[in-house]
């Protein structure tokens, strides 16, 4: 395989496309062969990303859009998480583990900690009424022997 | 549904089983079924019993602490059983296993909870 391989995924915000969203980046980083744990760290890095749109970008306002941009270069697949919501205020403040924003939802606090945990590579860029960018970054291990 | 969950009671404990994928979309159901289960004055414990649970994620989490802080509030215990590997992990990496203990099998997890009770 040379130079990159891409893929770009606009989708209602509902929370039935979580499963979707995860199935078709799955799908997508399959051709480099991952092993099920890594493909179950990328599912679940993607899944937080789009349940946080969902939720705290639009409110659960399924008539706005979640965008999911995937690319594969060599053995690295990079994927960035967009909503155009209500951003964060302190992105700081978002990333601390089992801080949230809606305690009265059950919401655990760790969306951000699992993907800085199960990704090699994560940012943020949120502005308030401006939506949420979040970038993500995974090696594929499995396929490192080949480009060595 | 991507997710189907079934409830067994055996003496004072709620057995919860777990088929599928616990995300945000599925996640209400987890909570409102477990919630009426708990309400009934006979149950005490709760085994989450996730051997057929193939995604979680930190949707999953919230949804387990907060029965945690329902069985807890009623005295109770709550345990897991049958982990898959990805499970385990956001278990180790959110602290859950600081409060609820992991079981090999249902038969472990029940026997746990007759010597407490």
């Amino acid at each position: 395989m040379t130079g990159s391989n891409q893929m770009k995924l606009t989708f209602s915000a509902r929370s039935e496309n979580e499963a979707f969203a995860r199935v078709a980046v799955s799908a997508f980083v399959s051709q480099l062969d991952p092993t099920l744990e890594e493909l179950n760290d990328l599912k679940t890095a993607v899944s937080e990303a789009v349940t946080n749109a969902i939720i705290h970008g639009y409110d659960n306002d399924s008539s706005r859009e979640v965008t999911i941009e995937a690319s594969i270069e060599r053995d690295t697949v990079s994927i960035i998480v967009s909503d155009e919501g209500n951003g964060i205020e302190d992105v700081e403040l978002a990333r601390q583990p089992l801080y949230t924003s809606k305690p009265e939802l059950e919401r655990s606090g760790m969306g951000f900690t699992i993907m800085e945990n199960f990704m090699d590579h994560f940012e943020v860029a949120s502005r308030v009424d401006g939506g949420t960018r979040v970038a993500m970054v995974k090696r594929i291990e499995s396929k490192k022997a080949l480009y060595n | 549904m991507s997710l189907q969950i079934e409830l067994e009671h055996y003496r004072n404990v709620l057995i919860v089983r777990l088929y599928g994928e616990l995300d945000h979309h599925t996640a209400n159901v987890v909570r409102y079924k477990m919630e009426e289960a708990l309400l009934k004055d006979q149950v005490n414990h709760v085994i989450l019993s996730l051997k057929e649970l193939q995604f979680m994620d930190s949707s999953g989490l919230g949804v387990i602490l907060g029965r945690y802080k329902q069985v807890k509030s009623k005295g109770g215990k709550m345990v897991v059983c049958d982990i898959n590997p990805g499970v385990k992990r956001l278990f180790e990496l959110s602290g859950l296993f600081k409060i609820i203990s992991v079981h090999d099998n249902e038969r472990n997890a029940i026997s746990s909870l007759e010597v407490v009770s």
